[in-house]
Formats: C-alpha cells, structure tokens, sequence
C-alpha cells in the first residue's frame, strides 16, 4: 500500500507532461481520454489509500530517507484518512470537471486539460505532504495552475478575477512562507512532526507565535475565510464553470485541512495551554464567515458569484468544527466539508449546463429560462436543500463537539444555513420556474460575466449532466451513510492524539487504532437541519412571491457589497488588517 | 548575530505590501509583490547564516567545518523559482488587460463589484 502513495501525484503530473508534449499529434478523442482516464485512476488510488489509512497512517518517505532517532532529514508523504478522502475529492472533482469540458466548451485545447491535471496533482500534494516547506510549494503550484485556469477565456472579466486571485494568494503564501521560516529558525525542522515535538515542552514564546499567526493568515487566504475572503468570489464568478466546480468543491476545503494539520501535528504541543483563548478566535472568525458569507449569497444575482459565498459560509462552518478543537468536532468539519464540496461541485455544474444551453448565468436576466432543463434544476434544488444541512450527520457531530459554552453555536450556523441555501433556491426558483420579480434593486446592477453573450439555444449532449448526477449521489451517500461519523471521528481523534501522531510518524511506531462510536444523531441537529430547510424554503418563497429582496425591512446592505470593491489594492489592504488582527488577538492572548 | 537582515526582511515586506495596496499600475503593482517576496529570501538567508561559516559545499573540506546552514538556501532557490512562475503569469495578465482595456490601472477595471 505504502507504495501507491507517490503515484496519486505522479499520475496526473506525468499524464500532464504526456499532453503538453505530445498532445498536438492526437487525434481529437484521445487528449480528452487520456486526461481523463489519469484523473479517474488517481480517484480509484486514492480510494485505496482511504482504505488503507482507515486504521494507521500511511507514511511514505521519498528516496527511503526514513527518520533516525525522531530526527527526519528527509521528506513525507503522511496519508490519514482524512487527507485521503480531501485528495479523493480533489481527483472525483477533477475527472467530473474533465468529462463535463469534454462537451462544455465549443474548442478545448490540450493546455486545458494539462492544466487540470497540474492542478489536481498540486492539491493532492497539498493534501497529503507531512512536510511544511512540501506543503508551501504545493501551495504556490496549486495557485498559479489556478489562476491560469481562472483566466482560461478571452474576455476581460476572468483577468481582473485571475489578478485579484493571484495577488492576494501570493501574498497569503507570503505569510506561510515567512512562518515556515521562523518556525525552522526556531526548530532546526520543516517536518510537521518533527517541529511538533521540538515546540512540545516549551513555554510558547513570541516568535512561535507570530509564526503561528502567519501560517494560520495565509491558509485562512487560501480558504477565503474574512477578511481574507475578497478574491474568492471574483475568481469563483469568472473562472468557467467546469474549473470553478473544482475551486468551489475542494480548494478553498484545502486551506482548512492544512490549518488543522498545521495546528494538531505542529503547533498543539506548544499552544496546548491556551486552547480556549484559541477556540475563541478561530470559531468568532468561523462565525462572522458564516454569517458573511449568507448575507452576501444572499444579495448575488451572479449564479456562480452566488455560489462562491455560499462557499464562504460553508468555510466558515467548517473553519467553526476545526477550531472547537475536539476530535468529535473536528470529524464533523471533515464531513461537513466532504459532503459539501460534493454537493457544491454538482450544483455548480448545473449551473454551467444552464450558462451553456442558454448563454446566461444571471438569476434576473435568466428568468424562467431554466424551464427546459428539469434535470439540471432538481440537481440545483436538491442541492441547495443538502447545503441546508439535510441530512444533518456532519453538522451534528459539529454540534455535539462543541465545548460548554458554546451553545449558542447551532442558532448562528443554522441562521448562516438558511441565508445559503435560502439564496440558492430563490435563485432556482427564478431560473428553473421563472418565479419572482423581474427586477430586483437591491441585488445590484448586472455583471458583466465571461460566458454571457445574448440568450441563445445551443443543443447540448445530456452526458454533461452525468457529473453532476453522481456528484450530488455521493454526496448524498456521504451525509446517510451511518458509519461516515465514527470513521471521521476515530480518524480526528488519531489526529489530535498528536503525540502518538508523532511516534508513528517519526518513530514508525504504530499507533494503537482508536475506535470511536458516535453513536447516532443528534436531535438538536436534525431539527435544526429540519429548521434550516424549512426557513431556506420559506426565505425563498418570501422572496420570490411576496416581496424583493430590496422590498425587506431594515437592509442596509449598500456599505456591505460597496465593500467588496474588486479593486485589488483593497484586498490587500483588508488582508492586512486580518493578519494585525489575528496576530494581534494571538499575541495578546496565546502568551 | 546582526538584527539588521530580519529588520530587512520587515521593511521589504511592509514597503512593498504599502506599494501593492497603493498601486496605480499593474506593471508596478507586480515589482512591488516582487518587493514582498524578496523580503522573504533575506529572511530565510539570514536565518541560515553562521558567523565566520564557508560555503556549504562538502566535497573536500575537513568533517566539522563550520559551514552556513544549506537547508534554507535550498529553500530560498525554490521560492526563486516559484516567484518567477508566479510574476511571469502575473505580468502575462497585465499585458492582456492592457491590450484588451487599453488601462493598467487596476481602479478602472470594476467589472467585478459587489
């Protein structure tokens, strides 16, 4: 099994270079397959390595540089179950993306496809790299694959996402950076183990908290959580729909990962006494993004800048399950966000068969021009519901995770989840049924999208719809599986055990298998799953027959979307401001 | 062991941060992520260095000499790689939105708002 680990990256660099060398001499057919055959086979792989993972980790040493003594010299590869299934999704995402283009766009390359792989192998690196300088260099591949996708199309729309993107990520990379390099100047150790039992028993001083602050920052970048969040949405709106699939299902999910495992593997030793200073600050940041990120679903008329914030606020959802700190809470974020990325991966798709038939992706302009695709608007309205919170296995082992004190948690989240999901299917109810107003104020003046010319009537093969379908079938089968949360949380609870983590990581002593049973759901969660539905239903209804949004009382939205003024300077300055707060809060309060 | 090379390493980092968020031009705006990153070059240099350490080439020279620490100059060689990948792209994109809008500055362009 131990064998298998490098080819989940190998595979899809190496079907990349194939393309990019060779690809011009192949026939039309064969590109699509051979991309798309190297993104299936790394999904089966990292199928198997979930498998494998499901007990210990499974740790690959490049060139066999095993640790002599707790001392690593060389570099890891550290598969857990959770980063297993991250990079599983990650590949599922990016073979469902693949199959979609093969019919999505009118003249495809084989840079587009080469790219996609070049992507796909970066987030596995990403998701599975025990090593902290690994996982930085993942992190600047994973960003400019992605900003070359974002700016896959000729018009002038996806280049001011794409340089937003670019330039807010490269500085969140920045801060990693900089952090990596405090941390070694500190540890003498770039491995994440390896650094964890060096900070272990010493008082946290100043410099491992800075360098702690900026690792977290740039991460949180990556995962769009506020105030670092403003490039999110731009690239989301730009990028085409089947590249967008994947930023909104895995990537911004990626950031998250790398804060828990930067946290568990590194820093928890070290920071171990002020967990509930820490618990503070990651869950109000959760919250407020949570929170955010609903309201300003709520007011997008863009179908995909629309899903971007729903993104956001499932972010902040799952950034609230990572930072309660429990190994119960922490499976539940992993859920949460597994099952999500699937759902949202397939409601995006929808959206870019609707964008493609039709040439609009507008929720006013598109008005009932979704009649014709019943299909694509029940995979639209079924996943709006399951962002939701239905069925609710993630989200209640979020709740139950919760330390006292935070019993206030399911009100915020289900009020996030109803604003999400309450957008969504206002937005299918105005396209797919052609309910509601016609215009709206208050959701702004139109963007001007990459993929919006006249409505048109473009025949489509029905195969686009396949990825979608299996897509939100599996993110279903996630949610109702009953034995999704005790292997979450066993996987969580070997995660946070983080000194046995480190003998098994450095010392290649296995760690005995934890078995947790969760032991049902919780009836808080499935009513407020219930709640949440309900009241997102209810939302869209409100707004689609009885008032506009710019008819509700007591918005004061302007200032909200003023301040997303997609000016990149901007961005950066708010990136700022998070970094003085963030690193400001864990100055004051993890010392 | 100077402070000097980690108040470097601040000062580039804060003064090209205060040019990105200032920027009237993309061209400019690029140099000054350039500015950012090489703040981080100095500091993974200075990190390494050992007073009176040679050049970490061990080929030929006696077991123990004290010699700078070769792990972050080899960091400091791959984040040179992944900024020029990195600026090139960007530049790539100034050029495209000049050719296309006829404008580097980055206030002009609105398309995204909201």
């Amino acid at each position: 099994m131990h064998g298998l680990v490098p080819l989940v990256v190998a595979i899809p660099l190496l079907a990349a270079a194939v393309l990019v060398a060779a690809g011009h001499a192949l026939p039309r057919p064969s590109p699509d397959v051979v991309a798309i055959g190297a993104a299936a086979a790394t999904t089966v792989l990292c199928g198997l390595l979930a498998y494998g993972a499901r007990d210990h980790d499974l740790v690959y040493w490049f060139g066999g540089w095993r640790p002599v003594g707790g001392v690593a010299l060389g570099i890891d590869f550290d598969v857990d179950l959770a980063s297993a299934a991250i990079a599983g999704l990650a590949a599922l995402l990016a073979t469902a993306s693949l199959v979609f283009s093969w019919r999505y766009f009118d003249e495809v390359g084989v840079l587009f496809h080469a790219l996609v792989l070049v992507f796909l192998a970066a987030m596995v690196g990403f998701a599975i790299s025990g090593d902290l300088f690994n996982i930085f260099v993942f992190l600047e591949l994973m960003s400019v694959v992605a900003v070359a996708l974002t700016a896959y199309g000729d018009e002038p729309g996806p280049l001011q996402g794409a340089l937003n993107f670019a330039v807010v990520n490269g500085i969140g990379a920045f801060c990693v950076l900089i952090g990596i390099g405090l941390v070694y100047a500190r540890t003498g150790a770039l491995n994440l183990e390896q650094i964890g039992r060096a900070l272990e028993h010493r008082r946290p001083d100043g410099l491992v908290v800075v360098a702690f602050a900026l690792i977290v920052c740039g991460f949180l970048t990556k995962a769009g959580i506020v105030p670092f969040h403003f490039w999110l949405s731009d690239a989301y709106a730009v990028a085409p729909a089947p590249v967008c699939a994947i930023f909104a299902g895995v990537m911004s999910d990626l950031g998250l990962h790398a804060v828990s495992r930067v946290y568990w593997s590194g820093f928890a030793g070290a920071l171990g006494e002020h967990q509930a200073e820490l618990r503070a600050v990651l869950v109000a940041l959760g919250s407020v993004t949570a929170l955010l990120g609903g309201v300003m679903a709520f007011l997008q008329r863009d179908l995909k800048r629309m899903i971007a914030f729903v993104t956001v606020s499932q972010l902040g959802v799952g950034l609230v399950g990572i930072g309660l700190l429990t190994a119960r809470a922490l499976g539940g974020s992993t859920l949460v966000l597994l099952s999500g990325g699937l759902v949202r991966g397939a409601v995006l798709l929808a959206v870019g068969l609707v964008i493609s038939v039709t040439g609009v992706g507008d929720e006013l302009r598109g008005r009932g021009v979704g009649r014709q695709l019943p299909i694509s608007g029940a995979v639209f309205a079924l996943g709006a519901l399951m962002l939701a919170g239905l069925p609710p296995s993630g989200r209640s082992l979020l709740d139950t995770g919760a330390p006292t004190g935070y019993g206030w948690l399911p009100v915020v989240l289900t009020a996030a989840s109803i604003l999400a999901s309450g957008a969504l299917l206002r937005a299918g109810g105005r396209v797919f049924l052609g309910w509601g107003a016609a215009s709206d104020p208050a959701l702004g003046p139109q963007h001007a999208s990459a993929e919006e010319d006249e409505p048109r009537q473009r025949q489509r093969s029905p195969i686009l719809l396949v990825p979608a379908a299996v897509l939100l079938v599996l993110g279903v089968a996630v949610s109702v599986w009953p034995g999704a949360g005790d292997h979450a949380a066993s996987a969580a609870a070997r995660v946070t055990n983080h000194a046995a983590h480190a003998r098994e990581v450095l010392d290649g002593r296995r760690a005995t298998s934890i078995e947790v049973d969760v032991g049902g759901v919780d009836a808080v969660s499935v009513a407020s799953g219930l709640v949440s539905a309900a009241g997102a239903v209810g939302l869209a209804l409100l707004t689609l027959r009885r008032r506009r949004v710019s008819d509700l009382p007591g918005l004061r939205v302007g200032a909200l979307k003023a301040v997303h003024s997609g000016v990149v300077g901007d961005y950066v300055a708010w990136l700022v401001v998070g970094l003085a707060l963030v690193g400001g809060l864990f100055a004051v309060l993890l010392r | 062991m100077s402070y000097l090379p980690f108040a470097l390493a601040g000062w580039l980092f804060l003064v090209g941060l205060y040019g990105v968020v200032t920027s009237r031009n993309l061209i400019h705006l690029v140099v000054c992520l350039a500015v950012v990153q090489s703040s981080t070059y100095v500091l993974l240099l200075a990190i390494g260095y050992v007073k009176g350490g040679t050049t970490p080439i061990f080929n030929g020279i006696p077991i123990g000499t004290k010699t700078v620490d070769p792990v972050v100059q080899a960091l400091t060689l791959t984040d040179v790689v992944v900024s020029v990948t990195s600026l090139a792209l960007l530049l790539a994109i100034a050029v495209e939105v000049h050719k296309r809008t006829g404008t580097l500055d980055p206030d002009e362009l609105r398309e995204q708002r909201g």
